[in-house]
């Protein structure tokens, strides 16, 4: 049996239902959540969560009066059978050794994977008309998306919402790394919140503090979820998250204090109406055992633990909700402050992490290396790794080498998809065990290919990219894990359960790798063309002249300016002119 | 050339049949009446009567007391097929008519009409009626309205919707003050109560889509002025056009189809801002409280009472009276799509179309102005793809999209001859067609006009062999130039 079956097995539990109104019951609700947390370097992550979740069946077609599900993503499910949709669209890199492990992953540039109903004939059509709609509603390039870039992972990615059978046939991936993510990105994401910008964490939500940031991801996931424990009837839910990572200690004249307005310049007034739920929450987890390095102010208004991601975690907690907040002052300013300058010399390695870079010189072949670190300090661990290489860098399979520790390393499981030129690329995905407290070096070699000139970019110098690997594991935890409430804790866990007590899913993107390729000189058919022409030209000018010029004995002149100026001079002299 | 041809039946009852018939009964007659659109192109129209005398079954059911009942039970005995009229003449004392009515309009494709004195007095009143049962000019020219030069459009015409094969028409509700107002609507059941029952009758037309949605925190674009005397809030009709842009970008786009879209919209004014009462031009209230925009859909505000405590607790929960959002909404649909039941001569009478909303004759009326509309798009169509053609010489024609035009001209030909025979339904059908594989055939990617290198870049490249080709040849051209007026100098010299 394949291991990777296992690592997503899902525990969906569903909240219960919205807020009701004075009159009937309202069958969708919205729940707004923003976790504040302070990095290793100094650095802060802001992640915001919106889950609008709707009790009724887009699929059926019959549903079409929406309420707080945006009706563009709805009848986009509709019509095109989509099961499952997640959309991320990042600018930067978020640097797992040194931020830790990101509480929703992305890889820079877009990405877009969908699942399709098992209704859907014709998948390939489905999976082109959906990503060119997407980017007309995101503004995005998703319309590059094509068979060239678009790959059908076995293992990797499997469906994060309920699903009768995982048919892999059904499933599209596809990463643009050269995608620029940019407000104009932001802007059809924030309209598609009920409250838009104007009430609840979006005012937060400013474009021009959100891009003056290290990092910057923002995604839309959609999936069916269990209406209730007994799992007899689905309800859709879309969550919207944004993570942004602020360089506070540059900007901050080297203090690693920050508060709410520093960071968006704005503070919170009061929570989306609409909202049944809208909370802030801020990592005050003590580091080291050491405890109250830092203080929050206002006093939060409540304090929650937590075990996240094999970590534990201490959550200052204010709901906006609650009435009392507001109470003292009309804004909520969260601010942070550290007690003693803190020695950031020691920053927790993270279980898992990796790094990728191209090896190789010259312009013909090279290689892709593959750094996989195991930092637990005893237990081993699978992890499954995904790669999309574009065609035209010709991998050689028989080249692929996975060293750990100075011996070979079998892979549990290869699947293989070699590329055809111009019209898919190369998909390798494995299972490989990584032993405790070690570093697996994975490397594979490539060809470049030659390009047709109409097939280069603009700025072909620029390079190519070459999307991130994807890595995913269950990941044992170093500390033991409770059955926590997926309800109760903060954002992102829901999304990415754990599957039992010793282990958490975590999903890791390397960096995008940059390839040159060779290039040739654009601008040489045109100045073959101005050179010849010139040597043509000269060449005709002169047989022109030569053929149409008359030729006639000229008589002495009178001469030049030399016998001109003697002429003067013999005038004032007084002697008879030349 | 195209003849619309309507074939209409005028029956006789007993008693009704005029002095004057220039024939015993039954007899035809043909009336043609040309409709022109430009100076170049005219649309004839083709009224084939036939005048014959009531049947037995008719006889018995025009003995019913009113006409509703007549027109229900004459229903049967019709030739129902689309495009076809059937005129019963009653006597002119007929009961069946209320006093000062001379015309009834049934909900199916017949009207009843008083027999006047002679037929030269019936005839005008029965062209009337078949006009307005099945097209007018004005209403061939407002499906023309492309071809037709500017100043000679009525400004109705251009508020209908283009002939398109689908519609999408979305409900909005938009509520910009959700601290105050809680508002509650039960489109679902409005929908399914008003509008699906006339949709249903126009899926003959177009295939229709009905959704909605909620907006939060969509304002107006612009700022209503505030009346001290009635203590409300205005908008006065010259700001209209400035309220939509702002509230159309919420509005989301139709990724998913490319229909046109009819936008309703329900506008809760925000608390600080009501009542809210929109004023015509010339400053009174507009009783509806609702403005449509043509081609587009309409907007209709909607005023939550004021609570009677100042006390009480928001948000202030609302339930929208959808029935009397609704007779808004569909009073602005039918004006849409050019089915307004305003500026009839007061002498007729139209039975309401009921549940269904739309009569049989009113459905016909629309099928009538589109087919001519998609028979003419289709021609415009296809001309501009020539013209395409005989701009870029080079340009590939692949074989589909060969096929494509063949067929999109088969199928606007064989419209057209059904048009000419009367039989509207397959005409609109093969129009419908024509217009599908004709917009299929100019909107192939291989067409696309940047595909093609333009002549004049071609020229530029070759610049740096042109241009130092001219010089030497320019040069002794003036040379030449030179020499000659020199030599026409020389002989005046000589003198």
């Amino acid at each position: 049996g394949m291991a990777a079956a296992a690592l997503l097995l899902l525990l969906v539990a569903g909240p219960g239902p919205g807020r009701t109104s004075a009159g009937r019951e309202q069958r969708d609700a919205l729940r707004e959540e923003l976790l504040l947390s302070p990095l290793p370097t100094g650095d802060v992550a802001a992640t915001f969560q919106f889950r609008t979740r709707w009790d009724a069946d887009l699929q059926r077609g019959a549903v079409s009066h929406y309420r707080l599900f945006p009706k563009a993503l709805g009848r986009l499910v509709a019509a095109l059978g989509v099961r499952e949709l997640h959309l991320a669209l990042t600018q930067g890199f978020w640097r797992t050794r040194v931020w830790g492990q990101p509480p929703l992953q992305a890889p820079a540039g877009a990405e877009l994977w969908v699942w399709f109903q098992p209704t859907v004939t014709d998948v390939d059509k489905a999976w082109k008309e959906l990503s060119n709609i997407l980017s007309g509603i995101f503004c995005a390039s998703l319309n590059f998306i094509d068979s060239t870039n678009t790959v059908t992972p076995t293992a990797s990615f499997k469906p994060l919402g309920l699903a009768n059978g995982t048919d892999h046939h059904l499933l599209r991936y596809a990463v643009l790394p050269r995608e620029v993510v940019c407000t104009e990105n932001l802007t059809p994401w924030k309209k598609l919140l009920p409250c838009g910008s104007k009430a609840g964490l979006a005012v937060l939500l400013k474009a021009e503090r959100l891009f003056h940031s290290s990092y910057h991801s923002q995604a839309v996931h959609i999936r069916p979820v269990c209406r209730d424990a007994s799992c007899l009837a689905v309800s859709w839910e879309l969550r919207q998250t944004l993570t942004v990572v602020f360089d506070v200690f540059s900007s901050g004249q080297g203090k690693k204090d920050w508060s709410l307005f520093k960071m968006f310049s704005r503070t919170l007034t009061d929570s989306c109406p609409l909202a049944s739920q809208s909370t802030v929450y801020v990592d005050i987890s003590p580091k080291n055992k050491e405890k109250e390095l830092l203080e929050v102010t206002p006093p939060p208004t409540s304090v929650h633990e937590a075990i996240v991601q094999g970590d534990k975690k201490t959550y200052a907690v204010y709901d906006l909700l609650s009435p009392s907040l507001f109470n003292t002052s009309r804004s909520l300013n969260v601010q942070l402050k550290w007690k003693r300058p803190q020695d950031s010399s020691e920053m927790p390695v993270p279980v898992l992490h990796a790094q990728r870079y191209v090896g190789g010189y010259g312009l013909q072949t090279g290689e892709i290396c593959t750094l996989i670190y195991n930092t637990h300090p005893y237990r081993a661990f699978p992890v499954l790794l995904l790669e999309t290489v574009p065609w035209y860098l010709r991998l050689y399979v028989h080249t692929l080498t996975i060293i750990t520790k100075g011996k070979e390393n079998k892979p549990s499981y290869i699947h293989y998809q070699p590329a055809q030129d111009r019209r898919r690329p190369h998909l390798l995905e494995m299972l490989i065990q990584l032993p405790a407290n070690s570093v697996t070096k994975i490397t594979i070699q490539f060809e470049r290919a030659l390009l047709k000139w109409t097939e280069y970019p603009p700025d072909p110098n620029h390079g190519f990219y070459v999307g991130s690997s994807v890595l995913s594991a269950l990941v044992p935890s170093v500390i033991a894990m409770k059955d926590v409430d997926m309800e109760q804790s903060p954002l992102f866990t829901s999304l990415f359960p754990s599957s039992d007590g010793s282990s958490y899913f975590v999903r890791l993107y390397t960096e995008p790798l940059l390839v040159n390729l060779p290039t040739p000189d654009f601008s040489m058919p045109y100045n073959v063309i101005c050179l010849t022409c010139t040597v043509v030209a000269v060449c005709y000018g002169s047989f022109y002249n030569l053929l149409t010029r008359t030729f006639h004995v000229e008589e002495p002149s009178r001469g030049g300016l030399a016998k001109r100026l003697a002429n003067v001079i013999r005038k004032l002299r007084g002697v008879p002119l030349l | 050339q195209v003849q619309l041809v309507v074939p209409v039946a005028v029956v006789f009852s007993p008693g009704s049949v005029p002095g004057d018939l220039p024939r015993p009964l039954p007899f035809r007659d043909v009336q043609e009446m040309e409709i022109s659109v430009n100076l170049r192109s005219s649309v004839t129209s083709r009224y084939e009567m036939l005048f014959r005398g009531t049947t037995a079954q008719e006889e018995a059911a025009l003995a019913a007391v009113t006409a509703r009942e007549v027109d229900a039970a004459l229903r049967p005995l019709q030739d129902s097929s689309m495009g076809s009229l059937t005129m019963y003449v009653v006597p002119e004392t007929s009961s069946l008519l209320p006093q000062g009515i001379s015309v009834y309009v049934g909900k199916h494709r017949s009207a009843l009409v008083r027999a006047g004195r002679s037929l030269a007095a019936l005839h005008p009143r029965l062209r009337q009626v078949t006009q307005m049962m099945s097209f007018t000019a004005t209403s061939i020219a407002a499906a023309l309205s492309d071809r037709v030069p500017n100043g000679q459009l009525s400004p109705d015409a251009r508020r209908y919707l283009k002939s398109s094969l689908g519609y999408e028409i979305t409900f909005s509700l938009l509520n910009p003050d959700p601290k105050s107002h809680a508002v509650d609507w039960d489109i679902e059941g409005a929908v399914n109560r008003y509008v699906r029952p006339v949709v249903d009758k126009l899926s003959l037309v177009a295939n229709f889509s009905v959704d909605s949605q909620i907006l939060y925190y969509a304002v107006l674009g612009v700022t209503p002025r505030y009346d001290k005397e009635s203590s409300s809030f205005l908008l006065s009709a010259h700001s209209l056009p400035h309220v939509i842009n702002p509230v159309e970008a919420r509005l989301g786009s139709s990724a998913a189809s490319l229909y046109p879209v009819l936008n309703f919209l329900l506008y809760v004014p925000e608390r600080s801002h009501s009542p809210l009462y929109i004023q015509d031009k010339d400053g009174a209230p507009v009783s509806t409280n609702a403005f449509h925009s043509p081609r587009w859909g309409g907007i209709m505000v909607y005023n939550v009472e004021a609570p009677a405590s100042p006390q009480a607790s928001l948000p202030l929960h609302v339930d929208v009276d959808m029935a009397r959002v609704m007779e808004v909404f569909l009073a602005q649909l039918r004006l849409l799509f050019g089915l307004s039941r305003e500026e009839l001569p007061p002498e007729f009478l139209l039975e309401s179309p009921g549940n269904e909303g739309l009569a049989d004759w009113e459905l016909d009326h629309l099928l009538w102005a589109h087919t001519v509309e998609n028979i003419a798009t289709v021609s415009t169509t296809l001309t501009s793809l020539a013209q395409l053609l005989d701009k870029i010489g080079n340009i590939v024609i692949k074989d589909d999209v060969a096929s494509e035009v063949y067929q999109a001209v088969a199928s606007v030909q064989s419209a057209v001859s059904k048009l000419a025979m009367g039989h509207l339904h397959s005409a609109f059908q093969a129009s419908k067609e024509a217009v599908t594989s004709s917009e299929r055939a100019f909107f192939d990617p291989s067409l696309l006009h940047l595909l093609y290198f333009p002549d004049d870049q071609k020229f530029a490249i070759y610049i740096p062999l042109f241009l130092p080709m001219a010089v030497p040849i320019l040069l002794s051209l003036a040379k030449i130039v030179r020499e000659t007026r020199q030599r026409k100098k020389e002989p005046t010299k000589m003198d």
